[in-house]
């Protein structure tokens, strides 16, 4: 690695300068793109707020996006990394925050260049919302713990190497104390992965039955008891993944209504003609706040407006797909294909205005329910006075379940 | 669909500018003075006019040069804020933004009128119904005929206090913009829906009139004058949802019903949480107005520019009306029965939201300007 001295010392062009020294010695054109991620790592530029020699310079964290703008100017794009969300936006931060030495030595770099794929195991049947009451146990035993228990809606289980899981491992106390939280071998013995067909007739997602599985307590991430404010990490870097690129004007689902509308004028009545001009300034002002945000961010100011942009999206998204299905008539009757079957990644672009619908219902729950992050804003962001809390100085094993 | 990437976030200066104006404003013109001006003989605080004159607020974007300050409409969009979160009665919309607009889009012929204007010296209307959009045809409610014009114009908005009345015409020539002294019409006041905005009927018979702009320069200047109109009355509209919001949560946090704080109640907070995505929303909007607004000013010749102004107001104005006209109503209702009376300025804001919600246009004509904008033609139905 050659590299000038980093941290304060680093800007933009000091950035710019280093990816141009990368690229120098790995063409992009002719390196295989896994190798490319690897010296991307090595120099520092995976993720140039996290410290030297773990992917990043320690640099400001606005700077990534010079970073990212520089490669992708260069030509250099990394793709077929939806499989990677997880492991890339949860896991990464979570480690880089809690892991020892040792573990961010083992599980950052085959995490960034895409060797290792990540899962998360949070949510329970009956710990959603509501995730500090779940109840997957872990018990100590020597310097390994047993952990049984059941999660659900874990996307890319079936593919991932690792998790990242949160266990209780002490019933006695309230349910946000008392609560641990662990990497996962997917490997192990153990852990059964079994697909979860959902609504749209499609697996996106499974449930993971945990039965006596064994977790070296070197695995452990956080201390004992503390898995809450561990994955308080996680979840707050689910939320903030707002993308360094500006989104063209008609981007996304309204480009699809749009389309219809444009090439289909026998299809056109007076009022759908009011709902998509009402819908197509909604897309409007919610792309325009995501471009606000971006400039905030890129400028080191990041604002309350990224807890909305999930659940302005979200609510967008349901009501433009059940437009496009009134808007098509007779064929919004139709649908392309209820196979069982595990898709990559969820493609719209690829599938029928009628799985447009249907998949749409899961943005208001997947990542935080709507009805939560109402509260989250009102809370947070104007102060409001949080919920009555009955459950708060009760041990967990005393709570109604 | 091409278009150029807006800055959509508040420069320094603006937030300089924005923390004079508002001292100002919470200094001299607080909700409950202006509550108790509407009833008086004068709603219009020409004082107060006078006094944000002197900060540089009625010539913001005239060039120094013609005596105005050298900013641009993104300085007039804050300002435009501010006198929303205020209901600030002063003839900000009519004088500085619509007819000073008007002149300067009209060229050399009115650049002698607008120094006065700049330094708020005199206050001037655009004698058009303050309902009328950006993309209406050229008005023909008044004629001109040997330098003089005729004929009536209702809803003039800031007319009560002006000198000077920018008068789109026309005459056995065509269309025209003409300059009239308002000491030479008959204006009369008629009773609004906005207790802080006074409209006016005016009158033309026969009066002395001067023709600053005929022809297509003449509808472009009237068109372009609307346009930042609108663009500018979004930005007032989201100061107006702004009060509206923060009155409401700051209510909710201390008003006790069953024990608890109101704001506690599941039911309460996510109205107010529905409203403060909203408004975020309106402001990334109501930035992207001003600043193609003030891009299109910059260039008058980019016709690629002043097509991004019309789309970005129009835009601003089909969405932003609706959030105002939400916080206000939902600042009533939330406020309960205080909500309700007239002791509480919450109606002011309801009647400025709603009043504006009509002004230059309905959230429908809109919808239908950008209907056009962007090829999403309507229906033919057989």
């Amino acid at each position: 690695m050659t590299t000038a001295p980093a941290g304060a010392s680093l800007d933009a062009p000091a950035l710019r300068r280093r990816v141009a020294a990368l690229v120098e010695t790995h063409d992009p054109a002719t390196t295989d793109q896994r190798e490319f991620l690897a010296a991307r790592f090595d120099a520092g530029l995976a993720w140039v707020h996290f410290p030297e020699g773990e992917g990043g310079l320690g640099a400001p964290r606005s700077l990534q996006a010079v970073v990212d703008q520089e490669f992708e100017r260069l030509g250099f794009v990394p793709t077929g990394r939806e499989g990677l969300v997880i492991g890339l936006g949860m896991a990464a931060p979570t480690i880089l925050a809690f892991g020892t030495p040792e573990q961010r030595a083992r599980y950052l770099k085959p995490l960034y260049t895409g060797e290792e794929v990540w899962c998360q195991l949070f949510s329970e049947p009956g710990a959603g919302s509501d995730l500090a009451a779940l109840g997957t146990r872990a018990v100590r035993d020597g310097d390994t713990w047993v952990v049984n228990g059941q999660k659900v809606w874990t996307s890319l289980a079936h593919r991932a190497h690792f998790a990242i899981l949160v266990t209780r491992t002490d019933p006695d106390v309230p349910k946000h104390k008392g609560m641990t939280y662990f990497i996962c071998d997917m490997s192990a013995d153990g852990v059964e992965v079994r697909p979860l067909r959902q609504l749209t007739g499609e697996a996106e997602f499974n449930e993971v039955y945990l039965t006596d599985v064994r977790i070296p307590d070197s695995q452990r991430l956080g201390a004992e008891g503390e898995g809450w404010r561990v994955a308080q990490t996680t979840l707050m870097n689910e939320r903030v993944a707002i993308g360094g690129h500006p989104e063209p004007r008609e981007g996304g689902l309204i480009a699809v209504a749009a389309h219809i509308w444009r090439t289909r004028p026998e299809l056109r009545t007076p009022g759908l003609h009011d709902a998509l001009l009402r819908l197509w300034v909604e897309a409007e002002a919610a792309r325009l706040t995501k471009e606000r945000l971006r400039q905030q961010l890129a400028v080191g100011q990041p604002g309350p407006e990224g807890s909305a942009a999930k659940f302005a999206f979200s609510r967008l998204n349901q009501e433009i797909s059940g437009l496009e299905l009134e808007l098509l008539g007779e064929e919004g009757m139709l649908y392309d294909d209820w196979t069982f079957r595990r898709p990559e990644g969820v493609s719209l672009a690829a599938r029928s205005p009628g799985f447009h619908y249907l998949r749409s219902k899961g943005n208001s729950i997947e990542g935080g329910t709507s009805e939560i992050l109402r509260n989250i804003i009102a809370e947070r962001v104007l102060g409001l006075p949080g919920e009555i809390r009955v459950d708060k100085d009760v041990a967990w094993k005393d709570l109604p379940k | 669909m091409s278009e150029k990437r807006l800055d959509l976030l508040y420069t320094e200066v603006e937030q300089e500018l924005r923390a004079s104006v508002r001292s100002l404003l919470e200094d001299k013109s607080p909700p409950e003075a202006v509550l108790a001006r509407v009833e008086g003989d004068q709603v219009t605080d020409t004082a107060l006019w006078k006094e944000l004159a002197g900060i540089g607020v009625a010539g913001l974007p005239v060039a120094e040069e013609l005596g105005g300050a050298g900013a641009g409409l993104r300085e007039s969009a804050v300002v435009a804020e501010e006198l929303g979160r205020c209901v600030a009665p002063v003839p900000f919309l009519g004088s500085a933004v619509l007819a000073t607009t008007a002149l300067l889009e009209a060229g050399a012929e009115a650049e002698g009128d607008i120094a006065a204007l700049a330094s708020g010296e005199a206050v001037a209307a655009l004698a058009v119904p303050l309902a009328t959009p950006p993309g209406a045809a050229f008005p023909e409610a008044v004629r001109a005929e040997d330098g003089a014009l005729s004929g009536t114009v209702t809803g003039v908005v800031d007319a009560v206090t002006a000198d000077v009345l920018v008068v789109p015409a026309v005459g056995p020539d065509g269309p025209g913009l003409y300059v009239v002294e308002a000491a030479a019409a008959r204006v009369s006041p008629v009773v609004s829906l906005d207790l802080t905005r006074p409209l006016a009927e005016v009158a033309f018979t026969a009066s002395a009139a001067r023709r600053v702009a005929s022809g297509e320069a003449a509808g472009r200047a009237l068109r372009r004058a609307l346009t930042a109109g609108a663009a500018l009355l979004s930005a007032e509209q989201l100061g107006v949802a702004e009060w509206a919001l923060e009155t409401t949560v700051a209510y909710a946090k201390t008003r006790h019903q069953f024990g608890r704080p109101i704001g506690s109640f599941q039911a309460v907070k996510h109205r107010l949480a529905d409203l403060w995505v909203a408004v975020s929303q309106a402001r990334a909007v109501v930035r992207g107005a001003a600043s193609a607004a003030a891009a299109a000013r910059q260039d008058p010749g980019d016709a690629e520019a002043a097509r991004e102004a019309e789309l970005n107001a129009a835009l601003a104005q089909a969405f932003v009306s609706g959030v105002a006209v939400k916080a206000a109503e939902e600042a009533v209702q939330l406020h309960g029965g205080i909500g309700f009376t007239w002791e509480h300025p919450a109606h002011l804001y309801l009647k400025r939201a709603k009043s504006d919600a009509i002004a230059l246009g309905t959230a429908d004509r809109h919808r239908l300007a950008l209907a056009r904008l962007v090829d999403l033609p309507a229906a033919e139905v057989g």
